[in-house]
């Protein structure tokens, strides 16, 4: 595809993003306004990865995209496919051989290295949105460091359900600064983002927001001292590699309401039964 | 046993296959031509061109033909198109006072110079199904005459002469620009306008109407509604002056609305303004109600909490590109999302349960 510039964005657009990404490194967990474009994709499926990962993209990167943790998903295929087409970077599925991965509700299992860039596709960037619906109020809570709100907000979940009724998207604190919005993440990937070698940049194309995590930030998921963070998922080993440390997909195998438990990091998992792991499902 | 599924890509490629299929219809019937659709479904075509922030008839033709008629999906082709284009310059502005008319009323004077021009309109059409338009497309000529070569005065500034409506506030300062900036807020007006231009025409007439209805009413007149062309211009740098470029057919509506004096002022109507590519007549009223209703603070007058006097809420629900982009993006995976509110929920249910097992045996 020759009619479009190196990954799709013009020049001028790119360098606008990358101020934007260089901003959200000084100031981890700030949400930069970037005057986000139009993408030949919808907004809501990808855009504001999309831009950032075209941003950052160099010829000679070796790119990955999941979602959901898997790189067969209709969507992740979609978007390697755009990158193929736009930026003819090589494509990979192996976590360590990519040096830029996009994501979508996921981080790998396996622990990502310096070098790396982890690029999250975000639907709505502000932690306090669903507490307060105003841009222009919850920018004001930012700069005031005003977070009472989420705090009151997760000690009524605890009074309400005796546990913090929120299992993905879990609000964190960076550097003791902001509280940031980690993406539909399930809570079980919020420990990862602390303290990663990578770096890991946010991007809300709809949302015209981008931020960023730089290599080794502190991340604090938000909790109180009685009733600690817990990161959780289903108890079950994998049925297909045994794992009984990743994150689990449920999925329905029979009318009679047969459950079987997989990785939902499909190259953590496939890497695994390659090394000769056996679930108790598998063949 | 389960296998995981793969061949995603497969799958795309023939959903595509299929999707052009049946794009194309039944190979018996003719195919519908580009000069057709933007020749004969113009209205649609303008639609695409207003909200997709684009003037090129031919492309909205055939956004709407790729599109097989979904004008929402044509806009966002076009605008994905758009955002590909490189900047030349900004026109000048353009002086819809000198616009050619093809059609011209107000609502507040009888007569007035320049004249009521009914033009191409559906307004006193009975709205019956023409059944001979299914067999046969043919129509007579329509009669013509020759335009007046007077320009057509805008009918605020005959109450302008006499101050009974407010001095359209005049900036010389280039406008933001909504397509290079990220949206923040407040924003000016000049962002406001442009944001309602191109702005979903349901979700605008959904808005202007409530005003009507008590939602932050601001009893609008149309002082004046207008369709036609006017001349682009554009000042070449190489040449120092400006030269015309081109031609575009705009909607432009002024309303004359409600007054409010203080001790201080008296009592002056105020505007309300809708500017829009094409024969976009609905669409044009509909952002000069919303405009003016989001004018509450500089006209002073009491926030009502009415959606329509809530310039967040407006813009940044208006775009339809963003709206459907979001609203249909739930249709993609959330596996896991869903797995740890499963896990959640049947968390908090165990332990709800065993609470209840305790109360009944005590």
């Amino acid at each position: 595809m020759t009619d479009y510039n190196f990954a799709y964005l013009d020049e001028q657009t790119k360098r606008m993003i990358r101020r934007a990404i260089l901003k959200g490194l000084a100031i981890p967990g700030y949400q930069v306004p970037f005057a986000s474009r139009e993408m030949p994709m919808p907004y809501g499926w990808g855009t504001g990865g999309v831009q950032v990962s075209a941003a950052v993209l160099t010829p000679e990167d070796t790119f990955k995209v999941i979602d959901q943790g898997a790189d067969d998903t209709t969507n992740a295929v979609s978007i390697r496919t755009f990158f193929e087409r736009t930026a003819g970077v090589e494509t990979t599925t192996t976590t360590c051989d990519a040096s830029v991965i996009q994501t979508r509700h996921r981080i790998p299992e396996e622990p990502l290295s310096e070098g790396q860039i982890l690029v999250y596709q975000v639907p709505i960037p502000e932690p306090l949105r669903f507490l307060e619906p105003r841009e222009s109020e919850t920018r004001k809570m930012h700069s005031l460091e005003e977070y009472g709100l989420m705090h009151v907000k997760l000690y009524e979940d605890i009074s309400r359900h005796g546990h913090i009724a929120t299992s993905y998207a879990y609000p964190v604190k960076v550097e003791g600064r902001y509280v940031m919005d980690p993406s539909p993440i399930p809570k079980f990937d919020n420990p990862k983002l602390g303290d990663m070698a990578a770096i890991q940049l946010f991007g809300a194309g709809r949302e015209q927001r981008i931020y960023a995590l730089p290599p080794y930030t502190q991340v604090v998921s938000l909790d109180f001292e009685d009733h600690p963070f817990e990161a959780s998922k289903a108890d079950h080993p994998c049925g297909m590699c045994g794992a009984i440390d990743s994150y689990l997909d449920e999925l329905i195998i029979d009318d009679t309401g047969g459950r079987m438990f997989v990785c939902s990091d499909t190259d953590f998992c496939e890497a695994r039964q390659l090394a000769g792991h056996k679930g108790k499902d598998a063949a | 046993m389960y296998v995981a599924v793969k061949g995603g890509e497969r799958a795309i490629e023939n959903a595509h296959a299929w999707l052009a299929e049946e794009r194309r219809g039944d190979m018996d019937i003719a195919e519908l031509g580009i000069a057709q659709i933007r020749e004969q479904l113009s209205l649609a075509v303008n639609r695409v061109m207003a909200e997709g922030s684009l003037y090129d008839p031919d492309l909205a033709a055939l956004a709407i033909k790729q599109a097989r008629g979904d004008l929402i999906e044509a806009i966002f082709l076009i605008r994905a198109y758009r955002t590909t284009l490189p900047r030349f310059g900004a026109s000048e502005p353009v002086d819809t006072g000198a616009m050619t008319c093809d059609r011209r009323i107000s609502a507040t004077f009888k007569d007035l110079p320049g004249g009521q021009v009914l033009g191409p309109t559906f307004d006193y059409t009975h709205r019956l199904l023409d059944f001979k338009l299914a067999a046969d497309g043919d129509v007579p000529e329509a009669p013509s005459r020759e335009a007046a070569a007077d320009s057509v005065p805008h009918v605020t500034e005959f109450l302008n002469h006499e101050g009974l409506i407010e001095e359209a506030p005049q900036e010389d300062t280039p406008p933001p620009d909504l397509t290079r900036e990220p949206l923040e807020t407040p924003a000016e007006r000049a962002l406001r306008l442009q944001a309602l231009t191109r702005a979903d025409e349901g979700f605008i007439l959904g808005l202007a109407y409530s005003t009507q209805r008590g939602y932050a009413r601001n009893h609008a007149f149309v002082g004046e509604l207008r369709i036609g062309s006017v001349a682009v211009k554009m000042e070449i740098p190489e040449l120092g002056f400006a030269v015309e470029i081109g031609e575009v057919t705009l909607t432009e509506c002024e309303t004359i609305n409600q007054f409010k004096g203080s001790k201080t002022e008296p009592p002056q109507f105020t505007r309300g303004y809708g500017l829009v590519f094409g024969q976009t007549e609905r669409k044009a009223i509909s952002m000069a109600l919303v405009d003016r209703a989001l004018r509450w603070e500089e006209l002073g007058e009491d926030n009502v909490g009415a959606p329509a006097q809530d310039a967040e809420f407006v813009l940044y629900h208006a775009d339809n590109i963003q709206a459907t982009g979001f609203l249909e993006h739930i249709k993609l995976p959330h596996y896991v999302d869903f797995q740890s509110e499963l896990e959640l929920v049947r968390k908090l249910r165990r332990e709800a349960g065993v609470d209840q097992v305790q109360e009944a045996a005590e």
